[in-house]
């Protein structure tokens, strides 16, 4: 049974990688290599997951406190001269905005980590972002979208940032529907990483293509506010509302983490039973 | 560098001698062109202004039509297991295999361009002008597709996965190759500074399409 164990404790994630390196390898190197997984612990699943149990709890603590701090904080700002109470929508707006992005960088560092090191934790970590990043940006497009009706008088302008966004969220579908199209993880990891990347480098140029493309059909331009003319009153409860979004990320990713771990092992042990049941 | 040659030609044979590969793009482009003035109605002017966008539009779906099979039938028989292995550098043959899809299937496109011009109403100038842009951009729709082909071999899915992945990243090139032809016809803007960034958009695509293509199938099939 030690050799269940071993799985189940380093790299249970990656069965058929196991299996191949460990029938091409004599039994003294995969001994070494075994121990030179030690070096490596912090990133082992169980690792991880008795690292998130610990930190979760405080996380979400956290979060919950920062949230309300600063849903108070928007709720006591003043109304702004032009804009009046709707300016509210911004303190929810922006954070998630910024999250619609930052999601995707960190999807794209675990993308690097799936191709370059081939970290089956690293996989964990792109497919459970993708959902979380696709409801933000998801909500950064609603709360634009009421935001915008009282203020330009439609709920939808084909403005320059809402439809990079709007294109941001097509791509972040695309992707779990291609996390959902394959039964193999690891394989799907690999496909989603080299989808990611890609993304990373083409939203930038589908982002200034966009910019062309709308100042060349509506030259007028919507008002928007600049973030350094921004006053205090309205600065510092975006703030805290920023990083309480991003708590909420770390916290949401983490939990969501722990369940794709929890998900495959599940798996695996179905698969072991079903494979030791008498035909 | 022959076996690069060798593979150019062979896809091309396949592409032209096997299932109209080509022709059906032109077929397919000839229909969406057709359809339109069904929807938009029998206005000449009006389709004469919509005649860049709806031609552009009709080939990113033509190229998209054929673009699944980029690598799915060579899969099929086996042969992409030959080319991963062989000695030509992979992200060199998934460029060469991407140039002879774009002779065999983009270019009679920008062929057919000038007769489908003529159901637009649009004057000689317009269609060479689209015609140009189409020239320019199509590399970048096949190169970029070729991504979204490679992964959806990888997975054994082809289809409607493939054109969810694809088309996103199509938008610079439809948003730079209708500037440029709205900007040749009638557009305040000059032709040259959006005809440029199309120009650019193709040369990326050589660089990003062939890597991430390689990489897919390398990662992907065992």
């Amino acid at each position: 049974m030690a050799w269940i164990d071993y799985r189940f404790d380093a790299d249970q994630l990656s069965l058929r990688r196991n299996e191949t390196k460990q029938a091409a390898l004599p039994a003294a190197t995969a001994a070494i290599i075994t121990d030179a997984m030690t070096l490596i612990d912090l990133a082992n699943p169980t690792r991880f997951l008795t690292l998130t149990s610990r930190l979760l709890p405080w996380l979400a603590a956290l979060t919950a406190i920062l949230l309300l701090i600063g849903l108070y904080q928007s709720a006591v700002a003043p109304d702004d001269y032009q804009q009046g109470a709707t300016v509210k929508i911004m303190f929810i707006h922006v954070p998630n905005a910024w999250l619609s992005m930052f999601v995707w960088g960190v999807m794209s560092l675990a993308a690097l980590g799936t191709l370059v090191w081939r970290h089956p934790l690293a996989d964990v970590a792109a497919k459970a972002a993708a959902p979380i990043g696709a409801a933000f940006t998801f909500l950064a497009l609603v709360t634009g979208s009421l935001w915008g009706r009282p203020m330009w008088g439609t709920y939808w302008e084909w403005d320059a940032r809402l439809t990079s966004v709007l294109i941001l969220f097509l791509m972040y579908l695309g992707l779990i529907a291609l996390w959902r199209a394959v039964e193999d993880p690891s394989r799907a990891a690999r496909a989603a990483a080299i989808l990611t990347l890609v993304g990373a480098i083409n939203l930038p140029i589908i982002k200034f293509s966009v910019d062309w493309w709308n100042t060349l059909h509506q030259p007028a331009s919507v008002m928007r506010l600049g973030g350094p003319t921004l006053d205090r009153a309205f600065l510092v409860p975006l703030l805290v509302m920023a990083v309480a979004f991003s708590l909420l990320f770390v916290t949401l990713h983490l939990a969501a983490m722990r369940n794709e771990i929890l998900r495959r092992r599940v798996r695996a042990l179905q698969m072991m039973q079903a494979r030791q049941r008498p035909a | 560098m022959t076996s690069l040659a060798a593979l150019i030609r062979r896809d091309i044979k396949i592409a032209l001698r096997v299932g109209g590969g080509a022709l059906i793009g032109v077929l397919f482009f000839l229909t969406v062109v057709v359809l339109m003035p069904f929807a938009v109605g029998p206005d000449l002017a009006l389709l004469a202004r919509l005649g860049p966008a709806i031609l552009w539009l009709g080939a990113l779906l033509a190229s998209l039509l054929t673009l699944d099979r980029l690598f799915m039938a060579d899969h099929e028989d086996g042969s992409l297991d030959l080319i991963v292995m062989s000695r030509t550098p992979l992200e060199l043959a998934c460029a060469a295999k991407a140039l002879a899809h774009w002779l065999a299937a983009g270019l009679p496109l920008i062929i057919a361009t000038p007769v489908l011009g003529l159901l637009l109403n649009l004057d000689a100038a317009s269609t060479s002008a689209v015609a140009l842009t189409l020239l320019a951009g199509t590399p970048a729709l096949t190169f970029t597709g070729m991504i979204g082909a490679a992964l959806a071999v990888t997975l054994h899915r082809g289809g409607l996965l493939l054109a969810v992945l694809v088309l996103p990243l199509s938008i610079p090139v439809l948003i730079f190759g209708v500037a440029a032809s709205q900007a040749a016809i009638s557009g305040p803007l000059s032709f040259g500074a959006p005809f440029s960034i199309l120009c650019a958009l193709s040369l990326v695509s050589f660089v990003i399409g062939p890597l991430a293509a390689a990489a897919s199938l390398r990662h992907g099939l065992d």
